[in-house]
C-alpha cells in the first residue's frame, strides 16, 4: 500500500494522526482563526504565518464516494472493488478529507458493503494501529 | 493595450497531425516533427521562419530538440504551460500574445504523446506521492478517473443528473468519430446497451466515460492577422483566449474548494466572454475537453451554455449532435477520436471554421475550444 510522503506543512497532521488525534490546521491570529486544509505556510484570509492545530471531534458525513476497479496498483487491485470516500467534517463543513469507509480500523478497504455507503451517511474517524492512517466507520454500523 | 488587444489580432493558419493509434512505431520526437512539418506545410510557411514555440507540461519532446530537428530559425519566444491537459488552449493563447505584441512572427504549438503504448502515469508512484498526493493516494484514490468520479458522484447526487446524461456525451462523440476516418473509433458505433453494461473503471464512471489511450501528435501555426491573409488557407482568427486557476483551487482533487462543482472553467469563462463580441448563444460548434464524460456538463455550465446544475439536462434531445443546439467534439474528441491531451480539439475547431470537418456544421463561424476541466485550464474562441 502507498504510505503518505509527508511535506513540512503536512507533517503535524500525520504526527497527530499517529497519536489517534484528528487535527486541522487553523490560523493562530486571534481575530481570524480560520481553518484550512490542506495545510500550508500562511493564512489566505489574514496572511498570518502563525498557525495552530485544532482538535476535531472526528464526526462527519459522506460528501461523495467512488468504487475503483482495476487496472490499479497491485495492493489496491487485490482489495478492489473498494471504496474511497470524501468526508465533510461536522465541526467544519468546508473541511473535507479523503479516506475509506471500513468496518473496523484494521479492516480491509472493501470491508463495508457498497450498498451501505450513501452520501450524507454519518461517520466517525478511527486510526490504524501502525501508521495512524485516519479511516472512517459508520456511526450506526 | 487593453484586454481586448488580442481580439482577432492573430490567426491559426496551419494545422497538422499524425495518424492516431493504440500503438505507433515512431518515437514521440519523430511524431512531433511530423505533425509540426505538416502544420507548416499546411500554412505554406518555411520552418526557418518559425521564431516562437509553445507547449504544455507532460510534453516529453523539448523545444531545443524539436527546433534543431525541424530546422527552426532563431527563437525569440518559447513557453511551456503548466497542468497537462489544462494547458492545450493556452499554447495558442501564448503564441497569439507573443505575435500580437511583436515578440515573434511565426509561432508553433504542438503535442506528441505515446499514451497508448507508453507507461500509464498513475503507475509511477514516485511522481504521485509527494504533496498533494499525501492527502489522496494512500486511500486508493489513485487515477484521474477516480478523482473525477468523486466529483461526478456528488454532481449526480446534487442535481439529479443521471448516467443517461453521461451516455449522451459519449454517444455524441462516438457518432462524430464514426464520420471521421482518422478517428480510432471510426466504424465502431456505440449503443446505450453497450454503455450501460460495460465494465466499471471507477463507479460511477464506466469504460465509455473514459478517454482513449492514444499514440499520436498534432501541431498548429499562429501568425498575425495581417500575415494570415497571405497564407494558403482561410485564416481562423483567435478571437478571445483565457486561462483559469480559480481561488483556492487544488489540482484535479478540488474537494477543498468551497464549491467543488464550479471548477476552473468558471474562472476562464469570465475572462473569455469579457473580451468577446459574441455570447454562448452565438457559438456554432464546441470542442470541449472530454477526458471524462462528466467534464462536458460541468463545462457547459462553466462556459455559460446553461445554468448551474443544468448541464446534464442540456445533453437531452440530441443537443450535442449535428443539428442540435450545440454540436460537440465533431472529430470524436478525446473519447472517440484520440486522446492527445486535447490538441485534436484545437485542430478540429480550425477545420470546422475552414469548412473541412468530416462532420461539418453548416456555415460554422464561431467555435469554443476548451482545455482540461478540473485542473487549471484554458480556452479559446475561434472565428472565421
Ligand atoms: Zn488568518
Amino acid at each position: 500500500m502507498l504510505t503518505p510522503v509527508v511535506d513540512d506543512d503536512g507533517a503535524p497532521f500525520w504526527e497527530y494522526a499517529a497519536r489517534g488525534e484528528l487535527r486541522v490546521q487553523a490560523c493562530a491570529e486571534p481575530d481570524c482563526g480560520e481553518l484550512r486544509f490542506p495545510p500550508r505556510p500562511c493564512c489566505p484570509h489574514c496572511h498570518s504565518f502563525d498557525s495552530e492545530w485544532r482538535r476535531m471531534t472526528g464526526k462527519g458525513r459522506v460528501w461523495s464516494y467512488v468504487i475503483p476497479h482495476p487496472p490499479l496498483l497491485p495492493d489496491y487491485a487485490a482489495q478492489s472493488p473498494y471504496n474511497v470516500i470524501v468526508v465533510e467534517l461536522t465541526d467544519a463543513p468546508r473541511i473535507r478529507l479523503v479516506g475509506n469507509l471500513v468496518s473496523a480500523p484494521e479492516a480491509p478497504l472493501n470491508s463495508v458493503a457498497q450498498e451501505r455507503i450513501r452520501i450524507g451517511a454519518k461517520v466517525q474517524v478511527v486510526f490504524t494501529d501502525g501508521e495512524g492512517l485516519p479511516r472512517w466507520v459508520l456511526e450506526r454500523p | 493595450m487593453t484586454g481586448a488587444g488580442l481580439k482577432d489580432a492573430t490567426a491559426v493558419v496551419g494545422i497538422g497531425q499524425t495518424a492516431f493509434a493504440k500503438q505507433l512505431p515512431e518515437s514521440e520526437k519523430a511524431l512531433a516533427c511530423r505533425a509540426i512539418l505538416a502544420a507548416l506545410d499546411d500554412a505554406g510557411i518555411s520552418p526557418a521562419e518559425v521564431d516562437a514555440l509553445a507547449s504544455y507540461t507532460m510534453e516529453e519532446t523539448d523545444e531545443v530538440e524539436v527546433a534543431k530537428a525541424v530546422g527552426f530559425g532563431d527563437l525569440t519566444f518559447f513557453s511551456k504551460v503548466g497542468y497537462g491537459g489544462g494547458g492545450s488552449c493556452a499554447t495558442v493563447a501564448h503564441l497569439a500574445a507573443a505575435v500580437a505584441t511583436g515578440q515573434a512572427t511565426v509561432g508553433v504549438a504542438w503535442r506528441s504523446r505515446k499514451r497508448g503504448s507508453g507507461p500509464r502515469p498513475w503507475k509511477n508512484t514516485a511522481v504521485q506521492l509527494p504533496t498533494p498526493a499525501q492527502w489522496t493516494r494512500p486511500f486508493g484514490l489513485l487515477r484521474p478517473a477516480d478523482e473525477i468520479a468523486m466529483l461526478t458522484r456528488r454532481y449526480l447526487h446534487e442535481y439529479g443528473a443521471t448516467r443517461d446524461h453521461l451516455f449522451n456525451v459519449a454517444l455524441a462523440c462516438r457518432n462524430r468519430a464514426n464520420q471521421n476516418p482518422a478517428a480510432m473509433m471510426y466504424e465502431r458505433p456505440l449503443t446505450r446497451d453497450m454503455y450501460m453494461t460495460s465494465r466499471w473503471i471507477s463507479e460511477p464512471l464506466c469504460l465509455f466515460d473514459n478517454c482513449l489511450e492514444t499514440d499520436g501528435a498534432l501541431a498548429c501555426v499562429v501568425v498575425s492577422a495581417e500575415r494570415a491573409r497571405d497564407c494558403r488557407r482561410r485564416p481562423v482568427y483567435v478571437h478571445s483566449a483565457a486561462q483559469g486557476l480559480p481561488a483556492q483551487h487544488h489540482g484535479m482533487v478540488n474537494y477543498w474548494n468551497d464549491d467543488p462543482l464550479t471548477g476552473p472553467a468558471w474562472a476562464a469563462a469570465r475572462h473569455l466572454w469579457k473580451h468577446a463580441d459574441f455570447t454562448p448563444e452565438d457559438v456554432d460548434v464546441a470542442q470541449i475537453y472530454d477526458a471524462f464524460t462528466p467534464l462536458i456538463p460541468l463545462s457547459l455550465e462553466g462556459y455559460g451554455f446553461c445554468g448551474r446544475g443544468e448541464g446534464g439536462a442540456f445533453t437531452e434531445g440530441g443537443a450535442l449532435e449535428i443539428g442540435g443546439r450545440l454540436p460537440l467534439n465533431t472529430s470524436g474528441g478525446g473519447l472517440s477520436e484520440a486522446y492527445v491531451h486535447g490538441f485534436n480539439l484545437i485542430n478540429e475547431g480550425v477545420k470546422q471554421l475552414r469548412g473541412t470537418s468530416t462532420a461539418q456544421v453548416p456555415n460554422a463561424a464561431t467555435c469554443l475550444v476548451t482545455a482540461g476541466e478540473g485542473v487549471p485550464t484554458s480556452a479559446l474562441l475561434l472565428r472565421t
